[in-house]
């Protein structure tokens, strides 16, 4: 399998605290990566630094081999990176379809297209599929802001799909969802998997959920590295129980 | 050269003044995120309390004394109760256009009492004495004195007794300050009163200087916001420093440079601070959160 | 979709208005309803910058001042106004692009203050320069345009040219804030940070806004020279900036009919409250502070979320009952 992201000796300083203090993995293709560890360990801050949110203090990342690291958010989207945030991010004045739209429509033609060309740039059929994938289907013409929280939370999850992408970040993607939600959730994430091949990076704290769902496991601790394995191996690690799953 | 250290004193004189004015304008941000669009008429209003008194014979410290009491009461508490509080949920930008608005009011209110511009008696008589062969005028020195005892009294209150260190711990982090047991709300109510007093103070010094008329805050404000964010919108001493700094630039460049574009010179640092160092000259950066 | 019918009508009624309505006014009945059309584009592009794309802006009379002084000093020398308004909106357009980046750097009130700074630097220069702008005497004797081979000397004729103008723009107007380029105003306003991770171009949409929306100000200020048919500094003075701003905001901040209301009030306040003598602009101000208290969004906003909490009664209905089908299918 190739590499689709490289993460090389990430470090991120605050002031003198590292918040990421040299952190390196690979993802490949087709995998579910799940990167779990304490609050404050910097996973966040991580996935910030690999998507262009933050400058690294140090190190680098490459996708498809080539180096990213400096580019913004909006290039590296447009090079197939998607993602989705700790807290929940929909516009909340647009319809479920038109946040569904605008997840891709960057994607499509040019600025001049975007302009004079058709309102829906040609995506309402993509995000109807989308929205009926995710099963929100009753509730596409609704403003995303009246949708109830669990819903709100797929919702977001689906944008990062729509522009097809070929990795996909979602940091803590369970976080406050009720459990025939997360089922839900959990469900289409692995059919996306399996049916287009994308690639996933999971930050979750919800151990069931990351368990079940992911290929390998990531274990960080204080800006760092502390284990790497199988969800099986990640559970029987000493390591790992005594700084995280022991709590 | 003698005439470059007159231009000088007299800008420091000025430019103490549009410090007060910052530091009003930086403390109201710094607590409760108010940008105050009407900062300059809050300068323009006090000396307008403060005149009718003088007319009718009330001596010129009582009067002075009135005005400020009467500008924390209504320029202080009334603009936090009555605009402030019922806008801030709303976020920044209301708030703003909220005190856009206020400007207005007050300018037009005063307009339709008086639309003159009426001279007000100086803190003492005009002297002039000779340093060094420059002219000095004795009105500059009182009030840069003036403005720096305002100034040091604050700076006391912020850093030796508890309601300023309370205050300077709302200021940096309202949320922990809570979570700390210390009475935010009040804390923000008293920058609002402290600012009340520091308009009323700058409108008895300023108004000698440049009459009392209802459209002087135009001037004031722009000068108290260039003060705020070239000297740094998080700091007091920012704010001194960005009033003194104005002030002698402004009267240094109306002197040697054309009459026509004078007021260019501060637009222009501000355009320059804002875009090159937003953080202001001697503000910290704030980290940028995601 | 009731509601919708019922904004059909309205506008239809409106439009008919408005078509109609002059030719039974007096000449300033004219003049006040051309003035609000000139407000009016000015503060749709304001609406754009600030309301869409939420970039707070100042300098919005300034643009205005820019077009009415290149659209005066063209026309005089004999040029048409439709090529002078062009110019206009290129000039501006160019100016707004600039005045963008700032707003890549800092945002909010620095972004107001940088808007201010520029405002009253185009003022003085305006004053200034008077071997163009003809300094405190301002650009007299601006001639009113023709369309095709009639002359709009008449009030009424002008009136119909500038509500032909504003019909165009509208028009262009409505096609872009449903455009995929108004849906990137808006995210672009309500969540960069998102609006980023989606792929927009925060950068670039924030300068197109800026430069759009200062090309309606040159646009509405190559209309007011031939209106007022004399141009003079005090007319662009910050005060216009700070006025526009207000418009916008009494309207209702991104909404469509935002800039027409706010304008019309705007314009026409002074008409009625002409018995309180000069205190019409305090009360206006009074106004603006209580609107903003009980709704930021201005007018609309307030018909907005009474509209939306209507719906929501509904949808959460709707919820309710799939919920509970959703349930059971997991069994």
């Amino acid at each position: 399998m190739s590499k689709v992201l490289e993460v090389s000796n990430i470090q991120k300083r605050f002031g003198g605290i590292y918040a990421v203090n040299g952190v390196s993995f690979d993802v490949h293709e087709g995998e579910i990566l799940g990167i779990i560890g304490p609050n404050g360990c910097g996973k966040s801050t991580l996935f910030n630094c690999i998507l262009g949110q933050l400058q690294p203090t140090e190190g680098e990342v490459k996708l498809d081999g080539k180096v990213v690291t400096g580019l913004r958010p909006c290039d590296l989207n447009r090079l197939g990176v998607s993602r989705t945030f700790q807290l929940l991010q929909v516009f909340p004045q647009l319809t479920v379809r038109e946040n569904l739209i605008l997840a891709a429509q960057e994607h499509k033609g040019n600025m001049a297209t975007r302009l004079i060309g058709k309102r829906d740039a040609g995506l309402t059929g993509d995000a109807d599929q989308m929205i009926g994938f995710f099963k929100l289907a009753h509730l596409a013409d609704e403003r995303a802001g009246g949708l109830s929280y669990g819903q709100q939370k797929l919702l977001d999850a689906a944008m990062a799909f729509m522009s097809g992408p070929r990795l996909v970040l979602l940091d803590e993607p369970a976080g406050g969802v009720n459990l025939t939600m997360l089922e839900n959730l959990k469900e289409r994430l692995q059919a996306i998997n399996k049916e287009q091949g994308a690639t996933f990076v999971v930050i979750e704290h919800n151990m069931d959920f990351v368990m079940s769902l992911c290929t390998r496991v990531l274990v960080l601790a204080e800006g760092k590295v502390l284990a790497e394995g199988l969800p099986a191996e990640i559970r029987a690690n000493p390591k790992v129980i005594e700084a995280y799953l022991g709590h | 050269m003698a005439n470059l250290v007159n231009l000088i004193i007299t800008g420091l004189a000025t430019g103490a003044i549009y410090a007060l004015v910052a530091i009003g304008f930086t403390l109201l941000w710094q607590t409760s995120q108010t940008i105050n669009f009407a900062q300059g008429d809050f300068v323009m209003l006090p000396a307008f309390f403060m005149l009718p008194m003088l007319h009718a014979g009330v001596p010129y410290w009582l009067a002075i004394l009135i005005g400020v009491i009467l500008s924390m009461l209504i320029l202080g508490y009334g603009y936090k109760k009555l605009l402030v509080d019922p806008i801030r949920k709303h976020g920044v930008l209301p708030l703003a256009i909220a005190g856009m608005a206020l400007s207005i009011f007050m300018q037009e209110g005063v307009k339709n009492y008086t639309a003159e511009a009426h001279v007000f008696p100086a803190l003492i008589p005009n002297l002039d004495f000779h340093i060094f062969g420059a002219v000095v005028s004795a009105q500059s020195i009182a009030v840069v004195v003036v403005a720096l005892a305002v100034v040091i009294a604050l700076q006391w209150l912020l850093n030796k007794t508890l309601v300023g260190h309370q205050m300077q711990a709302t200021a940096q982090n309202s949320t922990v300050a809570r979570l700390l047991g210390i009475p935010v709300e009040r804390m923000v109510l008293y920058t609002f009163l402290i600012n009340g007093a520091l308009v009323a103070i700058a409108s008895a010094l300023v108004s000698p200087l440049i009459f009392a008329k209802f459209s002087t805050g135009n001037i004031m404000g722009m000068a108290a916001f260039t003060a705020a964010i070239v000297g740094g919108f998080n700091q007091v001493r920012g704010a001194i420093a960005g009033g003194l700094l104005l002030g002698v630039v402004n009267n240094i460049g109306s002197a040697y440079i054309s009459a026509q574009y004078r007021d260019a010179i501060p637009l222009l640092l501000l355009i320059l601070v804002i875009l090159f160092r937003p953080q202001g000259l001697m503000g910290r950066a704030e980290e940028r959160t995601v | 979709m009731k509601l919708s019918a019922f904004a059909i009508v309205a506008s239809l009624v409106v439009a008919l208005g408005l078509l109609v309505g002059p030719i039974f006014l007096s000449d300033y009945g004219r003049y006040i309803l051309s003035m609000w059309i000139v407000m009016s584009i000015a503060a749709i592009g304001l609406n754009l910058t600030l309301g869409y794309a939420g970039q707070v802006s100042l300098a919005q009379g300034a643009f205005m001042g820019v077009g009415a002084y290149v659209s005066a000093l063209m026309t005089i020398h004999g040029w048409p106004l439709p090529v002078a308004m062009l110019t206009s909106a290129l000039v501006c357009l160019v100016l707004g692009w600039m005045l963008g980046y700032p707003a890549l750097r800092v945002q909010h009130h620095y972004l107001a203050f940088v808007t201010l700074a520029f405002a009253s630097l185009a003022f003085l220069i305006f004053r200034n320069e008077e071997w163009i702008t003809g300094g405190v005497d301002g650009l007299a004797n601006i001639p009113r345009p023709y369309f095709l081979w009639m002359a709009t000397d008449g009030s009424l004729a002008f009136y119909y040219y500038c509500l032909g103008v504003l019909g165009l723009i509208a028009l262009g107007y409505y096609g872009l804030v449903r455009s995929p380029w108004g849906r990137a105003f808006l995210a672009l306003r309500e969540n960069p940070v998102r609006a980023m991770s989606l792929g927009i171009d925060t950068r670039r949409y924030i300068l197109v806004a800026f430069a759009i929306g200062s090309a309606l100000g040159g646009v509405a200020g190559s209309l007011f020279a031939p209106l007022v048919q004399f141009v003079e500094p005090p007319a662009f003075a910050v005060d216009l900036s700070l006025k526009l701003l207000l418009m916008v905001i009494v309207g209702g901040s991104g909404f469509y009919f935002g800039p027409f209301l706010g304008a019309l009030i705007a314009v026409l306040l002074p008409e009625w409250l002409r018995f309180t003598q000069g205190y019409y602009l305090m009360l206006y101000a009074f106004f603006v502070m209580l609107l903003l208290v009980i709704s930021p969004s201005g007018i609309l906003g307030i018909a907005d979320k009474w509209i939306t909490d209507r719906k929501t009664r509904v949808a959460s209905a709707a919820r309710a009952a799939t919920a509970s089908a959703f349930e059971e299918t997991k069994q």
